[in-house]
């Protein structure tokens, strides 16, 4: 069986009819004044997921998160919660706790403090706010750390208390705003790993806001890709990036060729699309097409295949020269310069130590691909 | 050229602290000397007085005359401990007063859009580009029995006799609250400022109220700056002179005032001396009270 990406998933409950959303955001409308910050926006997520929002700053996204948590009012439709209508219900009266980008510890309070804050609100019993706050602490790795004020602490450690302090009250959901932002990439890598592991074992729903698309990737069960206060696409993050439906979740997310050109051919649910260069690019496509249209096919950089001969066929093939050459470690990458000037990426696995007669610079070469590697963009 | 570097920068400390020592301590102990003289009718109105051309030996013969006459006195003559209370009561109710108006002033200034924060900023401190003397001044005429309040207050009916504020404790309130406000919304503004707001986004997300989250967190995160700005508006409120003079009655009673009375009605240098110290004295509790909790807050990081 084929399927986008290389991970067979067993949790889809997006895919289930008889599964009822966990969170729906029904008909969101919000404005500032005159910005419209969030336009009728419609999302359904469902229990134990991982949910990413990803896009640029200003895209909406946050705002989204914090009508989740109550700090803003939808101007225009509802929020339901596990069934229960959110419109009206402020911030501390709903079952979700937020992760704050700046972690928002309290200065003034140690780390167990912090943690035991939420517990203490809901009057909780003295010995059992201990229990949890031990157990929380063991959970974050910071059992020595308790009495520590947070400036007493490295930025991954409050980060840590951060989390701590957020899924102590065991919420419905937890909101994560940005929650790596402040880590160097390393920490960050590691935490990606950690905080999945942490949500598998609480069975807990994640919502999290971030502008880093490999954080999303990594994290997410799926993502939904936010422009202009709109979602441009959702799915799983293979099919956000195998299957981008438009250019610009296609440019948003990892590295990628576009060629655009005009449909030449159709037949049946396959389209042929002739560039300035002469190529000609034959693939499945979704889309309806007519002939002498503009078109624009997308391929990743990796499923470009490089070759000193003319490949077989003719199709899906152009020459250039080699323009640059970077060498990344793990794969090299190539910037080959087409006859009319564009530049193509393409990326190669280094999977063996040494290669005889590696390409050179200005050496004329061959770019091709299978006709299925990449998907033609909707206009 | 290491020790040239090391001197330079000891002298930048050393200039202010020098000017602090002459200017400061020096006419501090010459009052310190004077409380300790006898009223006599001459001039200077005090004996003994040292003069340096006798040497060290006169000033071992005015050592040997001072005496504590002057402190018993004070503490004999029920005037000058009521005056110290009724200083301190005043002085008191004034900050919690200004503490009262201040918060919310200062509070709302650190949640403006911050366009607009400089403007507020500089409304609070507009009032000291007009001379302090002239603004208690304008008090009377606000106050007075036929003064701009008491018309106002006719004309839209609320009252048919006017209000006697005017010279009496009420309007040294007023005055002392008016004029020392700055003072406590500017530490308490600097406090709050600084504070981030995720903060109380992040205790109602706990599950904190809008209130308790006030109580919980902005009030214990702006003590540094309520006690700052506390102590700023106490210790000179203790010994105003000018506010309850314009704007007190007659049975207004300030150790500020009873101590230009001692000083310029009564010709006693010594007893007035002695007044300025125990005012000194009292007001050097607050102070290290606010230096210790300035250190320790310096301690704590933030």
């Amino acid at each position: 069986m084929k399927s986008l990406g290389s991970i067979r998933r067993s949790f889809e409950p997006w895919n289930d009819p008889n599964q009822r959303p966990y969170i729906a955001f029904e008909n969101i409308t919000k404005k500032f004044g005159d910005f419209v910050a969030v336009k009728d926006l419609t999302l359904h997520i469902f229990q134990r997921e991982f949910f990413a929002l990803l896009g640029g700053s200003g895209c909406g996204k946050s705002t989204l998160l914090r009508m989740l948590a109550g700090f803003e009012n939808p101007t225009e439709g509802q929020i339901l919660l596990d069934g229960e209508n959110m419109s009206g219900v402020p911030p501390y009266k709903r079952p979700v706790n937020m992760m704050f980008q700046s972690y928002a510890l309290f200065p003034h309070m140690s780390v167990e403090k912090n943690i035991a804050f939420g517990l203490k609100q809901d009057g909780m019993a003295k010995s059992e706010i201990d229990d949890r706050v031990n157990n929380m602490l063991k959970l974050v790795k910071l059992d020595q750390f308790g009495k520590r004020k947070p400036h007493q602490l490295s930025g991954g450690q409050r980060q840590r208390v951060a989390l701590a302090r957020s899924i102590a009250k065991r919420p419905k959901v937890l909101l994560l705003d940005e929650p790596l932002g402040a880590l160097d990439k390393k920490l960050r890598e590691e935490t990606q790993f950690e905080l999945m592991d942490l949500q598998q074992d609480l069975g807990l729903t994640f919502v999290v806001v971030t502008h880093d698309q490999e954080e999303a990737m990594t994290m997410a069960d799926r993502i939904a890709v936010m422009d202009v206060g709109r979602i441009i696409q959702i799915g799983t993050p293979a099919e956000i990036y195998e299957a981008p439906k438009s250019e610009f979740v296609a440019s948003f997310i990892g590295d990628i060729n576009i060629f655009r050109g005009e449909v030449t051919a159709v037949k049946g649910g396959v389209v042929d699309i002739e560039t300035p260069d002469g190529m000609v690019i034959r693939s499945e496509t979704p889309h309806a097409h007519a002939t002498g249209e503009k078109a624009s096919f997308a391929i990743r950089p990796e499923k470009l295949r490089v070759s000193r001969t003319r490949p077989e066929g003719g199709i899906n093939a152009a020459s250039g020269e080699v323009w640059d050459i970077g060498y990344l470690g793990d794969m090299t990458v190539f910037h080959i310069k087409l006859k009319s000037g564009d530049v193509v990426k393409a990326s190669l696995l280094n999977a063996v130590r040494t290669v005889e007669d590696p390409f050179s610079y200005d050496e004329e070469i061959w770019v091709s691909f299978a006709p299925d590697s990449g998907v033609v963009l909707s206009n | 050229m290491k020790l040239i570097s090391a001197i330079t920068r000891r002298l930048v400390i050393i200039v202010p602290y020098a000017w602090l020592l002459i200017f400061f301590l020096v006419p501090f102990l010459i009052v310190l000397k004077i409380s300790f003289s006898e009223p006599v009718m001459s001039m200077p109105p005090y004996a003994p007085t040292i003069d340096l051309a006798d040497g060290i030996s006169g000033i071992f013969d005015a050592f040997r005359q001072f005496s504590f006459s002057n402190y018993l006195w004070l503490t004999e003559d029920s005037l000058y401990i009521n005056a110290y209370i009724s200083s301190i009561k005043i002085a008191f109710i004034s900050t919690m007063l200004t503490l009262l108006i201040g918060f919310p002033l200062a509070y709302g200034m650190a949640r403006a859009p911050s366009s607009l924060r400089p403007t507020l900023l500089m409304l609070v401190i507009l009032p000291f580009w007009t001379s302090f003397l002239i603004r208690v001044y304008a008090w009377i005429g606000i106050l007075k029995p036929e003064g701009l309040l008491n018309q106002a207050l006719m004309a839209i009916g609320l009252i048919d006799d006017p209000l006697i504020i005017l010279n009496t404790d009420t309007a040294v309130y007023i005055g002392i609250v008016y004029s020392y406000l700055p003072f406590m919304v500017l530490p308490l503004y600097a406090a709050l400022e600084k504070m981030d707001y995720a903060l109380i986004e992040a205790a109602q997300d706990l599950g904190c109220t809008p209130i308790s989250a006030f109580w919980k967190i902005t009030f214990p995160l702006a003590i540094p700056g309520i006690v700052a700005g506390c102590l700023l508006v106490f210790i000179p409120a203790v010994g105003e002179f000018v506010i309850p003079d314009l704007l007190g009655g007659s049975r207004t009673l300030m150790i500020g005032k009873t101590l230009w009375s001692e000083f310029f009605n009564n010709r006693d240098w010594p007893v007035s001396s002695a007044v300025a110290v125990l005012l000194l004295l009292i007001l050097v509790v607050p102070i290290m009270f606010f230096q210790q909790m300035q250190a320790k807050s310096q301690e704590s990081g933030r």
